[in-house]
């Protein structure tokens, strides 16, 4: 074994345990989150569409699940998995896009699974989980059509986009309709934060879970993302200081 | 059902895994079967997700919804399509018809709306949010312009300094962003791995 996937192994197993301890502490004693205005947009959204009966558009992006991309893929999975089962009692349900099969397969099945567990699995169609495209360009292009067409109050971007995005976020625009957006991908943040009402920057993507109320492992990932981070920032300035001192690696 | 689903994700995730760090003959046997299986299943999947939008499109024809004449355009030219490539093959004359006189075109129109549409929103930003973050973004962009652009008398020096220092900064603010994804990224598959969440329809 290499001396990066030692340490590679280390990092896995500690943020392991980390996890496991911190979900046994979360179910125990519930925190609170910081407040995340993106969120707090989501979650009255959410609410407005069942009650006004318009629809939410979620749009998973088109990251591969063979690939490290798929990270942010399932992070939206799980967004969806808690907004399917609230809107289930809606007469229009969310449609869900992507751009990639297998993910529009996994979305299907997830809005089945939050459908099931409202005890409203006879509302669920298939045809809610769609592929739009398969390339960047043709996936937002079939994904402007629903923004035009289908009676969308809000969009729920979350995944990795690229920069295509920009055409999606425009329609949005111009139909008034809510937008709430967050990608892994650099570029397809640059373009949120200048489309957005509020943008959702860098690892705030992985708090959609537990901000729409996706159970105590959802709270523990984020105090352990606190925790690594602090971790990184530690190893950074040490790193830092021994170059300085002239102790390279 | 659901146990076994979850229980046969989990393995499988494990020894993926276990074989990337581990370079036991077996385990890494076992992970080239698995990611080969995952590939065809992949490729399953694509027919799947095509025959998915043909029945969006369809559904919206058959219930004559908005916009369902493009369906009707979609349908048509996708059926054509495959015939012609299961037929001819994806090297054939038509085929490349397909790619270099529609595909590329379309795309590349769709390329210069997103650069206008960008322009756009990088004013509405302006216009809608006045504040330190936005004198920082004016400021970088006239310093990157002034640095980039042909000028009539020799500045190489400060032009340099200028991509230097802008870069400096865009390059740590990148990294700091991509180290905060890498971490949600590993959270959520552990998540996964340990069966909390199943995308699978487990839960």
């Amino acid at each position: 074994m290499t001396t990066p996937e030692f340490i590679g192994l280390g990092v896995l197993i500690v943020t392991a345990l980390l996890l496991l301890a911190f979900t046994a502490w979360r179910r125990r004693a519930s925190g609170i989150l910081r407040r995340i205005d993106a969120y707090d947009r989501l979650n009255r959204e959410v609410g407005l569409a069942v009650e006004n009966g318009t629809r939410l558009h979620i749009s998973l992006g088109r990251g591969n699940l063979f690939t490290a991309r798929g990270g942010s893929a399932l992070a939206g999975l799980a967004m969806l998995r808690r907004i399917a089962e609230r809107t289930s009692v809606s007469d229009r349900p969310p449609i869900v896009t992507s751009g990639d099969a297998s993910l529009t397969i996994l979305s299907q099945d997830t809005s089945q699974s939050g459908y099931r567990a409202a005890g409203a699995e006879e509302g669920f169609r298939v045809t809610a989980g769609r592929l739009t495209g398969l390339s960047p360009f043709a996936y937002a292009a079939g994904t402007l059509s629903i923004a035009r067409d289908d009676n969308v109050s809000a969009h729920v971007l979350i995944g990795d986009l690229g920069a295509e995005s920009g055409l999606i976020t425009d329609a949005a625009e111009r139909q008034n309709a809510s937008l709430i957006a967050a990608s892994d991908n650099l570029s397809a943040q640059a373009v949120f934060y200048a489309s957005a009402q509020d943008p959702l920057v860098g690892e705030e993507l992985f708090a959609a879970g537990a901000y729409t109320g996706a159970g105590a492992s959802h709270e523990a990932s984020l105090n352990v993302q606190d925790v690594l981070r602090w971790i990184v920032i530690v190893v950074i300035l040490i790193g830092a200081a021994f170059t300085v001192l002239g102790f390279g690696f | 059902m659901r146990v076994f689903t979850a229980a046969f994700a989990i393995a499988i995730g494990l020894i993926i895994l276990l074989g990337f760090f581990f370079p036991i003959p077996l385990l890494m046997q076992l992970r080239l079967i698995l990611t080969d299986w995952a590939v065809v299943i992949g490729a399953i999947a694509i027919l799947v997700g095509i025959f998915n939008l043909v029945s969006v499109h369809m559904e919206k024809i058959r219930l004559r919804q908005k916009g369902s004449s493009y369906g009707v355009i979609l349908v048509l030219a996708l059926i054509g399509t495959f015939i012609f490539g299961v037929a001819f093959g994806v090297e054939s004359p038509f085929m490349q018809l397909a790619v270099d006189a529609v595909i590329v075109p379309v795309e590349a129109a769709l390329m210069a709306i997103l650069a206008i549409t960008l322009v756009y929103a990088s004013i509405r930003l302006l216009r809608q949010r006045q504040d330190l973050t936005t004198v920082l973004f004016l400021a970088v962009a006239v310093l990157l312009l002034a640095a980039v652009m042909p000028k009539p008398f020799d500045n190489s020096a400060i032009d340099q300094f200028i991509v230097y220092l802008t870069g400096m900064f865009s390059r740590g603010g990148a990294r700091g962003l991509l180290i905060g994804i890498a971490l949600g990224t590993l959270l959520t598959g552990l998540r996964v791995l340990f069966g909390v969440d199943r995308p699978y329809g487990g839960n």
